[in-house]
This record gives structure tokens, sequence and C-alpha cells, in this order.
């Protein structure tokens, strides 16, 4: 029952999809074949699979953390882009350090970066009660321009033949190949094992219970004494340092160098794939792989049917529609339960 | 249809057969009414008997499944409640329709048909208000009324409609004493008029005083029609109850009790829901002892309950006391933890999360008796507390993993009763905690809370029901705009003194009590 | 005179750029005003701007891409209407959905368009006031569209505070239930409120598109919508705080678009409307419980009418 809402969104997304595939004059199911075979025709795209599923379920898995709570962080994305130059520039300051202790520094500077940029917002919500959604949001462009400036200026390479971006980070500050002949890495490791920790917090920490009263019933909360302040600052937080360590794998990772995009909106994805996942660690893992195939998918038919990308976030939104379309299917049925029991009628 | 005469003028409204069915209940089944004109006729019944559904189809704000509804002798198809008002039906909700941050002039208009000048309809609300001696003032911002003068700007805007009938839903229990005599002295007036009322209500002195028709109503359908002034009122209750509990018995305290929870707060910022300041307050209730609150609704209940319960913390440690202990500058769970209870009166959302197991609800106030070790949660002992709330508190539900919304009122208050005297408090606080119960669930309520107090816990119990607060306390005082009235000895304490007090004329507080009356002074 | 000049073209340049602000805000202040709470603002604008770019760019008529634009928005929030008032789904999520997919759709629907350039087009604005002296020039720049956007704010200010259907928007967005019990469609009326929030965001778009830059580019807005919600909020949902707050953010864009290149970098000057829009929103959340009774007290909460 948890996951047929999800399913059933699945499904109409793609029945809709083909629909739009028809309507941009091509045959829906080439279109779908490429969309969801070419991610696994080989071990590279599988590598390539998981090199997306990562950072998604990375940033998914600690927004999750905040939606449960009705704290309502968008801005995953800005605390990526925070994550990495806050990892990326902890190497480039270091630029002779080849020790073992530089990658988990900075996979903490990266999660210290994002959860910085995750902090202003719990702050400003906590004392001044400001809209969170908006400020998160608004920090993301922020976040964008000034990795632009970052890039342009101050960390410009000079041997980037006039691009803007940094110098290649050092052998000791890049995630190792696990398979020869992809490029996979342990960031999806790094996403299991905070999947992992994410499910252990919410099936049995009290906090998580706490948080999770606060997000299904504020009176409830407030009668029985749970502070909102803390739900903002763990929500937001966790939000962050999750989002932070993804950038820190995008950029030791995938990247290996800063440079003015580090991520295709991963950040913004992750909000979906979290509510496709019903805010549930594990369920984030499998809406997590399928946002992932969407992505390496969207890409294969770019370049072998001339498919715009941009019908990756048309299927996003689709996705998140049919899902709380399918939701009601759903509380409806359960109301419908629930009526057959006695209840007064008047 | 024996009261109804059956020549002369055609009956003002006639229901026949009518019949609605909900999911899990039929609310109305076969139910016939008839209404003579200048009638005061009383629809009588319990919570839950079907009373509201049935003003409801004939208000149009929802459909029969099956039934003839006849207006003024002629079958009419209520779709909505503007035809209802076409007809010239008028209802004045329990809950009133109206909206808090529009002025009263722009609520009168909403409810009229289009009218543009909005002056010209404020000159007439002054009228008809003067005419029935209902005074309002159609400039404010109902926000900021008072519930009794928020009933007055739901009846003057039906009065402008010149209803032929007007249903009014359990009118009376938002208002003081007082305000029911001027009530009830108004809609003699409109009955006079040739108007008809229909009266909707559960209490039967009012009923009985007021009303020369009662249909009564029970599980949905009509079990006796009479003329109420000439039942008494055990027969009525007999009637719409069946076959009554037996009556509580509550032993009287023969000894003064010791001091559990202490209050000296001279005066608390606005808070709570009706954003009331409290001032002045000064009481203690003593082991095994119930102090009862009276109030109308919005006078500074939920602020006196957020106050003690901890939700607002006071400037001074001293405050509050639990116990002889200062707990003032505490939040809601350390004063938990000193042994204190709180029943609210909102059960969904509240006191319960609607969407969460009752397991899961038990650990919403329990936690600190060994349902967490460590900020890791124990699911077994969480399990187990619910089950024993079930067992010990008789909750009829599918067991500790359903849903709280899936329980109905009354079983869904039980397990709410039992999780917080399971837990061995010193001091209880309880807010309505009968508040549309059926009786059965009422009783137990009520005997679980007798039982509390003869066990030597300290329960202040907020009520709006007078009956209920007569019924369980030792001490009675009233709450009204925010200030606190001394506490009366329940054998001392009359209605008329209550009453007096409820509508706002408080004892000046300085000025020295008779003695052997003023309980809290000096316990 | 001329720093006059300077002064008064600074002014034009911020009703032009706080044009599709207006726009947008109005039509979101309508919708939150009946209890609805659209974040879907930054998706409908780029719809409507997509839209009304690609059918500028085919049919070379301005009007027609206008009207064009305006129904695309219209159509997300017919979308997110059916959510969150027929589905009764969650407020923030639909909004959410609404954008990332406006987002993706606009992109799709502008994918041939991000280097095309329109036809030309006769010298828009009023002529009168061409006319006039000093001011004539610079006034007679604006695009008809500006003076249609204080138009609307003239008009939906009367509409809501002057007429009965305004205030019937207002009841529903104070207490749906109440209104429900009255007699009044709670859903029917949300969904015209919401529809016309949509037109409004995919008018503002056009008008970024077709007449302000005129041209394509993914993501064009570049967080107009977002900021066109905070306004409403800065706004405490009164009309007239709207109109000053567009003006206000049309200010500074233009302030730090004439900035940049003098000193700095252009990236940080980039960041002041961002900044600036935390910091509104900052300075109005300070006055706390005063600021949210302005708000309509069933925003965001979906209604059940069979109450």
């Amino acid at each position: 029952m948890r996951f047929a809402a999800p399913l059933a969104a699945a499904a109409a997304s793609v029945l809709f999809g083909s629909a739009l595939f028809v309507f941009l004059g091509l045959e829906p199911l080439a279109v779908l074949r490429t969309f969801f075979l070419s991610p696994f025709r080989d071990l590279y795209s599988i590598g390539e699979l998981s090199l997306k599923v990562a950072p998604l379920a990375l940033c998914a898995v600690g927004l999750a953390v905040g939606f449960r709570a009705n704290v309502w962080n968008i801005g995953a994305e800005g605390q990526l882009v925070l994550g990495a130059m806050a990892g990326g520039g902890f190497a480039l300051a270091f630029p002779d350090a080849q020790g073992a202790w530089l990658l988990p520094a900075m996979f903490v500077a990266g999660a210290l970066g994002g959860m910085a940029w995750a902090a202003l917002p719990a702050f400003l919500k906590v004392r001044f009660n400001t809209n969170e959604i908006l400020t998160t949001l608004m920090l993301t462009y922020v976040a964008g321009l000034l990795l632009s400036y970052m890039v342009y200026g101050p960390w410009r390479a000079e041997s980037g033949y006039g691009w803007p971006e940094s110098e290649p980070l050092q052998a000791a500050a890049r995630l190792p190949r696990l398979l020869d002949g992809t490029r996979l890495n342990p960031g999806i490791l790094l996403a299991l094992a905070v999947a992992g920790a994410g499910w252990l917090f919410v099936a049995r920490s009290f906090i998580a219970y706490r948080m999770e009263v606060g997000g299904m019933a504020a009176g409830a909360a407030r009668y029985a004494g749970f502070g909102r302040g803390g739900m903002v600052w763990v929500g937001l937080l966790a939000g962050g340092a999750c989002a932070g360590l993804a950038g820190v794998v995008e950029v030791a990772g995938t990247i290996g160098k800063l440079r003015e995009t580090i991520s295709p909106g991963y950040g913004f994805a992750a909000i979906i794939v979290a509510f496709l996942g019903r805010l549930h660690p594990g369920g984030i893992l499998l809406a997590s792989l399928l946002m992932g195939i969407f992505y390496v998918g969207g890409e294969a038919a770019k370049v072998s049917l001339g498919l715009p990308t941009a019908i990756i976030g048309v299927f996003q939104g689709m996705l998140l529609f049919f899902l709380l379309m399918s939701d009601l299917a759903v509380s409806w049925r359960l109301r419908w339960r629930a009526r057959r029991d006695p209840v007064a009628g008047a | 249809m024996p009261e109804v005469p059956e020549r002369g003028p055609p009956l003002r409204l006639e229901l026949q057969g009518i019949r609605k069915a909900f999911p899990a209940v039929v609310a109305n089944d076969g139910i016939d009414l008839a209404v003579a004109p200048g009638s005061i006729h009383a629809l009588l019944g319990e919570n839950g008997a079907g009373k509201s559904t049935l003003m409801k189809i004939v208000y149009g704000v929802i459909r029969a499944d099956a039934g003839r509804i006849l207006w003024e002798g002629a079958p009419v198809d209520i779709a909505s409640p503007s035809d209802a008002r076409a007809l010239g039906i008028g209802m004045v909700f329990q809950h009133f329709s109206l909206f808090p941050a529009l002025s009263v002039a722009e609520n009168i208009a909403l409810a009229l048909p289009a009218t543009r000048d909005l002056g010209a309809l404020s000159v007439r609300a002054r009228e008809v208000s003067r005419r029935y001696g209902i005074p309002i003032d159609p400039a404010r911002t109902v926000h900021s009324l008072s519930v009794g003068e928020r009933q007055r700007v739901e009846v003057v805007r039906n009065l402008l409609q010149e209803p032929r009938l007007l249903i009014m839903d359990e009118p009376t229990s938002v208002l003081t004493p007082l305000a029911v005599r001027e009530l009830f002295r108004m809609l003699r007036q409109l009955a006079d008029e040739g108007r008809s009322i229909l009266y909707i209500s559960h209490k039967l002195d009012e009923v009985r005083a007021l009303c020369d028709t009662a249909t009564i109503l029970r599980e949905g359908r009509v079990v006796g029609r009479v003329d109420p002034r000439r039942e008494s009122t055990r027969t009525l209750a007999e009637r719409m109850i069946g076959a009554a509990p037996p009556a509580l018995r509550r032993t009287p305290l023969d000894r003064r009790p010791r001091e559990r929870l202490g209050v000296d707060w001279r005066a608390l910022s606005p808070g709570g829901a009706d954003g009331v300041g409290l001032r002045d307050l000064r009481f203690e209730v003593g082991g095994g002892e119930i102090l009862g609150i009276a109030g109308i609704a919005g006078n500074g209940q939920s602020a006196l309950l957020a106050a003690l319960a901890g939700e607002m913390r006071a400037a001074s440690a001293d405050a509050v006391r639990i116990d002889g202990e200062p707990v003032g500058h505490l939040g809601v769970r350390a004063r938990r933890r000193r042994g204190l209870v709180h029943v609210p009166e909102e059960r969904l959302g509240r006191a319960a999360v609607p969407g969460m197991s009752l397991a899961r609800n038990a650990l919403l106030t329990a936690c600190h008796h060994g349902l967490v070790r460590r900020g890791w949660l124990r699911p077994g002992a969480i399990s187990a507390f619910a089950r024993r709330c079930i067992d010990t508190y008789d909750v009829r539900c599918g067991g500790e993993h359903a849903d709280a919304r899936t329980l109905s009122g009354g079983n869904l208050q039980k397990f709410v009763v039992g999780r917080e005297l399971l837990q061995s408090p010193t001091v209880a606080l309880v807010a309505q905690p009968t508040w549309g119960l059926d009786v059965r669930a009422a009783a137990a309520i009520r005997s679980a809370l007798l039982g509390m107090r003869n066990e030597g816990v300290a329960i202040l119990l907020v009520s709006e029901d007078l009956d209920e607060l007569f019924e369980l306390s030792d001490r009675i005082a009233v709450i009204a705009a925010g200030r606190l009235s001394p506490a009366r000895r329940i054998d001392e304490a009359g209605v008329e003194e209550i009453g007096r007090w409820m509508g706002g004329e408080l004892p000046d507080t300085s000025a020295p009590e008779r003695t052997g009356q003023d309980h809290a002074a000096s316990p | 005179m001329p720093e006059l000049d300077l002064v008064l073209a600074i002014a034009i340049a911020t009703l032009g750029a706080g044009t599709p602000l207006l726009l947008a805000a109005l039509g979101e202040l309508v919708s939150e005003k009946s209890g609805v709470l659209n974040l879907g603002v930054e998706g409908m604008m780029l719809m409507g701007a997509a839209v009304g770019f690609a059918v500028a760019a085919e049919s070379g008529h301005f009007a027609f891409a206008t009207l064009c634009g305006v129904l695309a928005g219209a159509a997300l929030a017919l979308v997110f209407g059916f959510l969150v008032l027929t589905c009764r789904a969650n407020q923030v999520a639909a909004g959410l959905a609404l954008t990332i997919f406006g987002i993706g759709a606009s992109a799709l629907v502008g994918a041939g368009y991000t280097s095309r350039s329109l036809p030309a087009r006769e010298a828009a604005g009023a002529s009168f006031v061409a006319d006039l002296p000093v001011v004539g020039p610079l006034l007679g720049s604006l695009e008809a569209l500006t003076w249609l956007s204080l138009a609307c704010f003239a008009a939906i200010a009367w509409f809501l505070y002057r007429s009965r259907p305004g205030l019937v928007l207002r009841a529903v967005g104070d207490a749906p239930d109440s209104a429900h019990a009255v007699g009044y469609p709670v859903i029917a009326i949300r969904y015209l409120a919401v529809l016309f929030g949509g037109a409004m965001a995919g008018l503002g778009g056009v008008f970024l598109s077709v007449y302000y830059t005129p041209t394509w580019v993914e993501n064009m807005t570049a967080g107009r919508g977002w900021i066109a919600v905070a306004l409403v909020v800065f706004a405490s949902w009164r009309p007239a705080w709207v109109l000053a707050g567009a003006y206000l953010f049309g200010g500074v864009t233009i302030v730090q678009f004439h900035l940049q290149g003098v000193i700095l970098a252009s990236q940080i000057f980039s960041m002041l409307p961002y900044l600036a829009t935390i910091a509104v929103l900052v300075a109005i959340s300070r006055r706390g419980e005063a600021a949210r009774r302005l708000a309509p007290a069933s925003l965001g909460i979906p209604f059940h009418p069979e109450r």
C-alpha cells in the first residue's frame, strides 16, 4: 500500500511521457527503450548511473529529515554548491597535501559548508519566523553567483585556456575509481551508508519521532513540549550536511575541479526523490535510482534521438504531479476504511 | 403527530421519512418532524443522535438520501443554504459561520443577497438589533468580539432576512445564564411574531422552560414527540438516553488537602489560542481534590492551561509550584517529569496525532516512563504501555497499531485520559473532558477522573458544562476576561452567583472575602 | 539637467524592471487571498515567457503572443488547481512540482528559440504621453504592459476592497467553512483565483521575454517568480505594498545593473535582489504576530467541503 502511489505515479509519468514523445514526432517505444535500457547497457553505463544516484540519494535523505517535520528546505542545490566550494576549496588551499587525511577532511569541510548555508535560514526561521522556503531558495541563487565569482576570479586557473574553472584537484583529493572501465566511485557507498544511518535515525531515534509529530500535527507537538526550534535546526542542518557531502562527491569524484556548474539540478530533483521515496531512506534509494535513470537515459536520448534535455525536467515535474494525485486515491481508500469503524455521524 | 393540529394553517415545515447514511453510521433513519407556525420546537437528543445532520439537511448543507421536505404545505428541494434562505429558513450554527477577519457589517452582507451599500445595511442591522434587544456594533471586526457577541451577529444576520423558521443549534453552550435568559426572551418575541423556532439541544431544563413541542432523537431515529412543559427532566432523560448510567458518587473531602499545585502569577502576557491575557492568578489545588474552572469559551481558559502545562513559561520560577517545587521557568516536558499530566480539549491534532498509531501516540507524553532510552525508542515498551491504556480504560479499537483517527471520539478520549492517568500523576489538568461524547463514554471518563481524585491526585478541571462541574468539583471558580474568581466550596456555591461571575461581574479580589467561602485564599 | 535625466531614466527603467514582478505578485496576491498558496509562480512565468516568445517569433503577432503566454500560465495554474483543490494535495509540494515542471516544459517549448530574435514591432506605449515635455520621451518609452500592470493594480485593489465578489474572495480565504455554510462555492472561487494568478504570472513572463529583453533563455526569470511570492509576504497581503515592493525590487535590479562593471565583480551585484529579498522577509517577519494576522487565515490549508 505504501508504495502503491509512487509506482502508480511512475507508471502514469511514463504513459504521459510517451504521449509527449508522439506529440514531438518520435517513436515512443524507441525513446522508452533508450531511456530505460541504455542506463543498464553495459558496466560503464551502470557506473554512470551510480554517479547520478549518489548525489540524488545523498541530498534526498537529508531533505527528508526536514520534510518529515514540515521544514521546507528547498535550497539543497545551493547547499550542494557550498559543500563543493568548501570541500574543493579546502583541497585548493592545500595544493601540496598528499596524505590520506585530505579526502576525509574535504568531506568534513563540505558537510560544514552545506550546513553553514542551511544555518542562516534555520537561524532566521527560529529567531524571526522567516519563511524558510524563500530564504533557502534565495540563498541557492546567491550560492550559484558566489561560485561563479570564485571561478571567474580567485580560483581561476592560469592553465585553463580562459575557461572559468579552477586548477584540477591533486590526486589525493580525488575519489578513486572502483572498477576499471567505469567512472564508478565510492560516492555511491557513501550514499548507501548515509541512507542506512538515515533509516536508523528515522525508525528508532526519539528526535526523529518528535520531528514526525511536529510535521503531522503541530498542535500535538506543542502540547507534548517538543520545541519547534530544535526541529528546524536539525531539519535544515541535516539537509545542508548531506547536500554538502553530495557537492564534495561531485567535485572530488566526477568533475575533479571547481567550475561554474557543479550540479545539473540534483538539489531540486532530490526534492522529488524525497517525496517519491515517501520520505523514507529505503524508498529514497529506489526513487533516486529511477531519477538517475531519467538523467542517464535523458542524456542518451539527447545523443541518439536529439531529444532536448529539458525533457528530464518535464518528467520530474510530472512524477511529482502524479504522485500527489495518486496519494489522493490512496487516502480515499484509507478514509473509506476508517469510516467503516463506528464514528459519531452527527 | 398528535401535538400538531391537522387542520387550520399549513405546517411551516414538515419532514417525512428523512434518511441519511454515512459510510460508518446511519445518522438519520426515517425521521418525521412537523413544525407549526409560531411554535418553539425542540429537537432533543444526546451527542451523536443525528440532530445536527437533520438540521443540515433542512438548511441545504447536506442532502438526504431519502425522504421529503414540505415547506408550508408544498414539497421543496433544498439544494443549498441559499435555497433555504430564499424559502425563509435561517440557521444559527453551533460553530458560527462567521468570518473573523471581516467587519460585522461585511459578515452580515455576505449572508444576504447582493447588497452594495454597507452603510444602509449597518443602519438596518442596528435597527433589528435594537428591536430584539441584542446590541451589536457593525463597524467592529468579528475577531475582536466575544463568543456571546458573535452569536448575536449570527442571529442578527439571520433576522435581517425575515426568516419564518429559525434553526438554533445548541445556542446556549456559549452563553452565561443571564444571557440565556435574554436569548429566550428574544426567541419568545420571535415566536409571538409568528415565526417558528427549531431549537436543538440536549439540555433538558432549557427545553422544558422554552419549548412547546419536542421531538426526541436517539441513534438517528425519532423515539418520542412530547410537550416538554408537561414532562419532568427525568422522563425526558429516559426517553433521550434509554437506560441512563448510574449517577456518580463523590465522597466529600473530610480533611483539608495538602497543596500539590500552587499558582501565584501576577500577570501573564497574552497567550493561548484565544489571545486573552491572564491577570492576578492565585490559587492552589490540593491532593485528592478537583478544582473546577467555569467560564464562557474564550475567556482565557486556553491561556491558563498553556501557562500551567508549561507551553508558556513564566518569568519567575515561583509562579507555578508542583508539590512545593517551583516550576514556573520550566517547559512542558520538565513539568511532566515532575508529575504533571494534561488532557487538552482538542483530541485529534493536539492530544493525539491523527495519522499515528496508538502506540506512537502513547509515546507522545509518556516518553519519560521508560519508553525511550538514551534518545532511542524502545518499541516493545511502547506497545506494552499502549496496550495497558487500551485494556485498563476499555478503549474499543483495532489494537495498539490502529491509527488514532480511526477511533470514535469517546474511545480516543478514553485512550488519552488513560495515557495521562497511567503516568501516576500528582497534578492533572483536564479541559472539556466529555465534550461531544455520548453519555456512556462521558460517564466512563468522569468516573476515571473521580478515581484519580480519590487516589490523591490534584485535578484542575476546566469546563463550559456547569452540570459537569457541579457533579465533579470539590471547589469551583470562574474565569472571565482572563481573571479568576475566588473558589467556592461546591456545597456553598450557587448557580446564580457562578453565572453572574461568568458574565464578568467578578468580586473585587482585593476586598476581604467572607470567611468560609474563600477556600482559595486560605485552604 | 543631466542629473535629472539620469534620475528620470533610472525611475523609468525601474518601472520597466518592476512590471513582471508586479504582474506576477498581484496574481499571487489574489490567489493567496482566496487561501491558496501557489509556489509555482516561477514555473508559470517561465511557461508564459516561453510560449509567448515562441508564438511571437512564429507569427509576429504580439497581442496574440501575449494572449498565448497568459493562457499558458493559466493552463499550468489549472493543473495546480486540480492538484490542490480537487485532489487536496499539499500546496507546498504541488507548487514545487509546478515550478520544476514549468522549468522543464518551458525549456522544451523554447528549445528552438534560444538564439532567435523577434520581428520588429511598432513603437509601443501611449503616444499622447510621448508628447509631454521633459518626461514625455522617457515615459513614452514605457511598454503598454507597464501601463496595463498599473491598471491591474488599481483594478485589483478596487476589486478586493470595494466590490462584493472581492469581499466573497476574502471571506473564502478567511473562513472557508463559514463560506461553505453560508452557501458560497469555495472550490470554484478558489479555482478562479488560482487561474487568475496563473494568467498574471504568464503575463509577467510574456512581458519579460517578448517586450522587456526581448529574448528567450532557459530559466530566464532567474527567481523573479519566487521574489513575487516573497513580495506578497513582504506586502502583508496589501495591494499598495505589493506595488511598492515590486518597484523597490525593480529599482534594486536597475541599480545593480548600473553598478556592475563600475566596481567589484558583476556576480556580487547580481546577488543584490536575492539578498534584498531575504532582508525584507526578515524585516517583515520581525514584526511578528501583527504581520501574521494579516495573512489569510486559511492560507495553505486544503478545504474539505463534506464536513
